[in-house]
């Protein structure tokens, strides 16, 4: 018996059936419909991280002070002054690979244009911290190094920041008091969007390092040089972690620290901060596998008990098969594609359905969905699997038959 | 007329195993049936003639003794060899047709091309050429349910037939058909021994087996008589010298 004979029969014999073939592949449908999902909405998850990736930099890291271990009790991140702008200079000239690394300290400040007020975050920093984290000037010139050593009292200005005070006009050119401070807006930031943790990235200002620590973020000239933080960006094709060992060892060293004392300093990678965001989308991608997968074992099984009541009804026609000519292989053949075709008929029925809970989740939750080929070559094929495994044992009866036995069934 | 032997049995057996009790329905059976004969098979209800045409036909395996089936022996085939037997050597006929219900007349007859894997246009041709044999070219579209008794054997015949096998085995072919319908099915059996088909058929009338060229009786298993029959009636001119009207042509 070639395929398209075999195929051709079971359609007449499960349209034969309609309705119980119908209600069979309902398991089916679930399942496929929630793989098609699953996998729309984990891509989709993925591009969005891997374009936030991209706008934050996939291979920067940031130094934080380290923590102060007193009497065994761990005091939180940033507790001592640890590191300098020294620090960051000595990174910059003494590890491999360093692109730019630059000190930044971070505060929030009230900003008053005129009338309008707005509570935002203020970074005091330096002109390698905007090319380390890639903060490009859209309008206006960014900070420069003559900025820095005269303290000059400029400021650039993030979009959110701009559209709020300036309501969308130039606001290069422009006076904003920070902390009653007056700082000359040279420069508009070019916009980045939201982070992955959701915060809006162009809610910002940004002054010299040396200006902010004086007149805004307060500590005074007395505990100069002390820095919040100290981004580093990598060249492209840099190892991360040798990177950061090396980042570590040097600042080991210059602190001065013993083999047995811990580090003054935490370094971060942001890519760690993208995996764990990754792990938490990967924890709803299994949740919807987990939902796939015990829909299709519970389609699988109903598929399997339809088709050993099929086998049961049908024992007098594999009789007739059998007396006529039809060999073990046959009858197996037969009922193992009747179900596979009941499981690709379900696996069709799937992708439609999951390509409207897809759309839905699309478009009513905002989620960002990518559909890929892969994914309905991976349905099918699931639903193949399906419909061979659990189809095989109830198929298996059938060819076992004995000619004489199955014509005399009644 | 070759005297050659297509059939060939010796102390055949068969016994049921029902629980405890051991049914000896076959009780060692020999016989020879040359190529070309017609043989009527005899006996009282529960003799063991559907456990010897069901040997016969490759449906079952006996419990012991020897079947040759033109020189081969089937006794020690497997079960593709038989299928593959089933298929091209024997064409089987059921008291109760045994169609497939929800195909027509046609794919009925089509079926064991099917699993003989010969080409679906080749198939219709050979399907059609065999029914209009029996005299239902124009039903070839019709479901079993919507044909008479005597039309579904018919088909079943022109199924028996697909293949060219040499020997046609009927369990009670007429079993279920009226007296007119039955003597129309037997000027075609005896039709199709004319050309050459051995036939066995298993029958309670004597009616019947008064077509047949060899009559064999049946008692507990066992043959108690095996006669040739001097002067075989003809179907085909009872039914032209009978009332009735003539049946389609029986021949192509
Ligand atoms: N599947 C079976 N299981 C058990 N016993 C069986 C089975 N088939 C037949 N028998 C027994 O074997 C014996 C022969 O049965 P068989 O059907 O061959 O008789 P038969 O000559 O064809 O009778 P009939 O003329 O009524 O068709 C009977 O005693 C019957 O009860
Ligand atoms: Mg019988």
């Amino acid at each position: 018996m070639n395929l398209a004979d075999t195929a051709r029969s079971a359609l007449r014999s499960l349209r034969a059936n309609k309705l119980r073939s119908g209600l069979t592949t309902l398991g089916i449908i679930i399942g496929v419909a929630a793989v098609i999902t699953m996998l729309a909405v984990g891509e989709g998850a993925k591009r969005t991280v891997q374009a936030q990736l991209k706008s934050l930099g996939s291979n920067t890291m940031i130094v934080f002070p380290g923590t102060i271990t007193a009497s065994g009790v761990r005091l939180g991140t940033g507790t001592r002054n640890t590191l300098t702008e020294g620090d960051a200079r000595a990174i910059s000239e003494e590890v491999p690979g360093v692109l730019a690394a630059g000190p930044g300290m971070r505060g929030t400040a009230q900003v008053v244009h005129g009338n309008l007020n707005w509570s935002t975050v203020v970074f005091g920093v330096t002109p390698e911290w905007l090319i380390a984290r890639e903060w490009r000037v859209a309008r206006g010139r960014g900070l420069d190094d003559n900025d820095l050593r005269t303290g000059a009292k400029v400021a650039l200005v993030g979009q959110t920041v701009a559209d709020m005070l300036f309501g969308g006009t130039d606001p290069t050119g422009q006076v904003i008091r920070v902390k009653n401070v007056p700082f000359e807006i040279v420069g508009l930031l070019a916009a980045k969007g939201q982070s992955f943790a959701g915060n809006d990235q162009d809610d910002i200002v940004l002054l010299p390092i040396s200006t902010a620590r004086s007149r805004v973020l307060g500590g005074g000239p007395g505990r100069s040089r002390t820095v919040g933080h100290i981004s580093v960006k990598m060249a492209d094709g840099v190892d991360m972690t040798e990177a950061e060992a090396r980042v570590r060892q040097l600042l080991r060293q210059r602190h001065r620290l013993q083999p047995d004392q811990d580090d003054d300093f935490n370094i971060r990678n942001l890519s760690e901060v993208v995996e764990a965001e990754q792990a938490a989308s990967g924890a709803l991608s299994g949740l919807l596998a987990a939902v796939a997968g015990v829909s299709l074992l519970v389609g699988g099984i109903g598929i399997m008990n339809i088709m050993l009541v099929s086998v049961t009804e049908r024992t007098r026609e594999i009789g007739i098969r059998l007396a006529v000519g039809a060999r073990s292989r046959d009858i197996l053949t037969q009922f193992l594609t009747e179900a596979v075709i009941l499981s690709l008929i379900g696996a069709l029925a799937g992708v439609a359905l999951g390509l409207g809970s897809a759309a839905a989740l699309g478009h009513f939750a905002g989620w960002e969905i990518v559909l890929q080929p892969h994914a309905f070559v991976l349905a099918v094929a699931s639903a193949s699997i399906v419909g061979i495994f659990f189809g095989w044992w109830p198929a298996r009866r059938a060819a076992r038959l004995s000619p004489i036995d199955a014509l005399r069934y009644e | 007329m070759t005297a050659e032997t297509l059939i060939e049995v010796g102390d055949l057996r068969r016994e049921y195993r029902l629980g405890e009790v051991t049914v000896p329905a076959l009780q060692g059976v020999s016989l020879s049936i040359r190529r070309g004969e017609f043989v009527a098979v005899m006996g009282p209800s529960g003799s063991g003639k559907s456990t010897f045409m069901n040997l016969l036909g490759c449906l079952d395996r006996p419990s012991g003794g020897r079947y040759l089936l033109a020189g081969e022996d089937v006794g020690r085939c497997d079960a593709d060899r038989l299928a593959a037997v089933r298929n091209r050597s024997i064409g089987f006929v059921f008291q109760s047709f045994n169609l497939l219900p929800r195909v027509t007349a046609l794919e009925n007859v089509e079926l064991p091309l099917i699993y003989a894997r010969v080409p679906a246009a080749e198939r219709h041709r050979r399907a059609r050429e065999r029914l209009a044999r029996v005299g239902l070219a124009e039903r070839a579209g019709h479901l079993p349910r919507q044909l008479s008794g005597g039309q579904q054997q018919r088909v079943a015949i022109a199924r028996a037939l697909i293949n060219d096998p040499p020997l046609i085995l009927a369990d009670e072919p007429t079993g279920a058909l009226d007296s007119h319908t039955s003597l129309e099915l037997m000027a075609l059996f005896q039709e199709l021994n004319a050309a050459g088909i051995t036939i066995v058929l298993v029958t309670h009338e004597h009616d019947v087996a008064a077509f047949a060229r060899r009559v064999i009786h049946f008692r507990d298993g066992r043959i108690v008589e095996d006669h040739p029959v001097q002067r075989p009636a003809r179907a085909a001119e009872m039914l032209a010298g009978s009332s009735a009207p003539a049946p389609p042509s029986l021949i192509t």
